[in-house]
């Protein structure tokens, strides 16, 4: 039950510190947010790993171009925008 | 199943990445420390991936590699390339990736079980593989659909008026409940069918939601894409996995929240609910009736003239018709001639939270200037002129004195209360919530009409000369 415990926990976190996010960041945060939820291309790269099948592997592959996609996007388009509000500085 | 040992340096590996993740949300806190927050994030994706990539053999190491080039490559130039404006669709299309990617994760793992294997996966592992390859099959099919009517393609803007839908859709809910029982009980085949159905769901349920609810919509999607890949943890007992989707199924949920609040709508009735003008407010023609003063450029630039204090109120128009250049251009007139100007932002305004503050920065316009509805809204009687640019429901007084009104109780830019309004507009046609505005005949009211960038740009000569 330990994966619970995580899970509930980082909900927690998530919910603290969100909450302090300005409305001026929340374009931002959403797409920051998002480039992180392709962490899943983690277990799409373990999935490569399996021998039981081939299809696993195959899953795996589709898995991988398209979390990396929303990765490197989410975690570029973010830096463009976030550049534009720090410029004013 | 798949044999996933966290090694001792994987494990530690997953720590650091959750521990930047969650520094890296946190640097997101202030507009100072986000391009760190941001970084930080991108780190911990790196050494996440680092760890994995480690575990690999030689066979999958080189289809793996591909893979991660062909998608980053896709996304660097989706990055790039995309304008802010469309913005909305792009993080609804992320949305839908990260959701499809989460739910073959849990495929895989599903077509990995071996039956009758003598050490059996916990039943609840394939409760969790069910989960998300309902939840992430949900989010690809639905962010699609979303990512197509924000960029207003033909196909997903027709009206989806079918009387039976709601029943279909609770037809096929519980359908898909019944799918995730059997996984409970320990069959892999419902997987499949599920995830199709939820493909199907995904479609049905964003279809007939119209484009000034897509705020609630991509928020929800959002936090969609966080809990399926936390789904997914579950499913191949990865920690890192299920840290990094609970906050961002958190943070999707908040925004989620605030949006509905400042529809004053629940979420079910986004989801579920139809907005539709009563049968006995007002119509336009009594609203509006020899009561409407239209102006010109020269007539706005003479009031912006003698203004100490100026807000602008921009909307999803502003977007539409381009015009955060021209709106800072007016802005920087008027601050050399010692007028202050504020920018008032309602949290709906445009088709994604923060989508009006990411436009004006593009455009340079200082974020201290960006003001919040329950900063401005106290202090709008001290406001010389108003200029509304493409907003209209958010700015309804109606939400507050009619409480048979389709808005009543959604809070709004009190910009009536202002000594002058002037609102840019192409004509009195009404706002997605499909009721005349009694602002637009309010005594304290210029009408502006035409379009939105060219009657700033005019605004712009007007008050040069």
């Amino acid at each position: 039950m330990t994966t619970l415990t995580i899970f509930v926990l980082a909900i927690f976190v998530g919910f603290e510190i969100i909450t302090k996010v300005p409305p001026t960041l929340h374009t931002p945060l959403m797409s920051g947010s998002n480039a992180i939820s392709g962490i899943t291309l983690v277990g799409a790269i373990l999935a490569m790993k399996s021998d039981a099948t081939r299809l696993a592997p195959t899953l795996g592959f589709i898995a991988i171009v398209l979390a990396m996609t929303n990765v490197v996007g989410g975690f570029f388009v973010t830096h463009r925008m976030l550049e534009m509000f720090r410029r004013k500085e | 199943m798949l044999i996933v040992a966290q090694s001792q340096l994987a494990g530690a590996g997953y720590l650091v990445a959750a521990v930047l993740f969650i520094l890296g949300i946190q640097g997101m806190t202030h507009p100072r420390t986000a391009v760190r927050g941001n970084l930080l994030g991108a780190v911990g994706m790196l050494v996440a991936v680092v760890v994995t990539v480690a575990q690999l053999g030689i066979l999958p190491l080189g289809a793996a590699l591909m893979a991660m080039l062909v998608g980053g490559a896709t996304g660097y130039v989706l990055a790039v390339q995309v304008q802010m404006t469309q913005m909305p669709q792009l993080v609804a299309l992320f949305n839908g990736f990260g959701g499809a990617a989460s739910a073959l994760v849990a495929g895989a793992e599903v077509v990995s079980q071996v039956p009758n294997e003598a050490t059996p996966v916990g039943d609840t592992t394939m409760l969790a593989a069910g989960t998300a390859g309902l939840i992430g099959a949900l989010t690809l099919t639905g962010s699609l659909v979303a990512a197509g009517k924000l960029q207003e393609l033909p196909m997903f803007n027709r009206k989806f008026d079918w009387p039976a839908l709601p029943s279909a859709n609770i037809a096929i809910a519980a359908v898909a409940a019944l799918f995730l029982l059997l996984m409970l009980a320990g069959s892999t085949w419902p997987f499949w069918p599920l995830a199709l159905l939820a493909c199907v769901l995904g479609v049905t349920l964003v279809m007939p939601i119209g484009g000034a609810d897509m705020p609630v919509v991509i928020s929800l999607l959002n936090s969609y894409s966080g809990l399926a890949a936390a789904a997914a943890g579950f499913v191949i007992n990865n920690d890192v996995l299920i840290i990094a989707g609970s906050l961002v199924g958190a943070s999707g949920l908040i925004l989620t929240n605030i949006m509905c609040k400042a529809m004053n709508r629940s979420l079910a009735g986004v989801v579920f609910g139809k907005l539709e003008p009563t049968a006995g407010g007002p119509t336009a023609d009594e609203v509006y009736e020899g009561k409407v003063k239209s102006t010109s450029a020269d007539e706005v630039a003479m009031l912006l003239d003698g203004a100490q204090r100026v807000v602008i109120v921009p909307g999803y128009g502003m977007a539409v018709a381009q015009a955060q250049y021209s709106v800072r251009d007016l802005a920087i007139q008027l601050e050399n001639r010692g007028s202050t100007v504020e920018y008032a932002i309602h949290p709906v305004a445009g088709r994604m939270p923060g989508h009006m503050n990411v436009l004006l920065a593009e455009a340079d316009v200082p974020y201290e200037q960006l003001k919040t509805m329950e900063e401005i809204n106290p202090t709008f009687s001290q406001v010389d002129v108003a200029i509304v640019l493409g907003a209209n429901d958010v700015v309804n007084p109606v939400a507050n004195t009619d409480p048979s009104s389709p808005i009543a109780g959604m809070p709004i830019l009190e910009v009536d209360k202002a000594r002058t309004v002037v609102v840019i507009k192409r004509s009195l046609s009404p706002g997605f919530a499909g009721i005349p505005n009694p602002l637009f005949a309010a005594d304290n009211c210029l009408m502006y009409f035409g379009d939105g960038k060219q009657a700033m740009v005019d605004l712009v000569t007007a008050v040069k000369e």
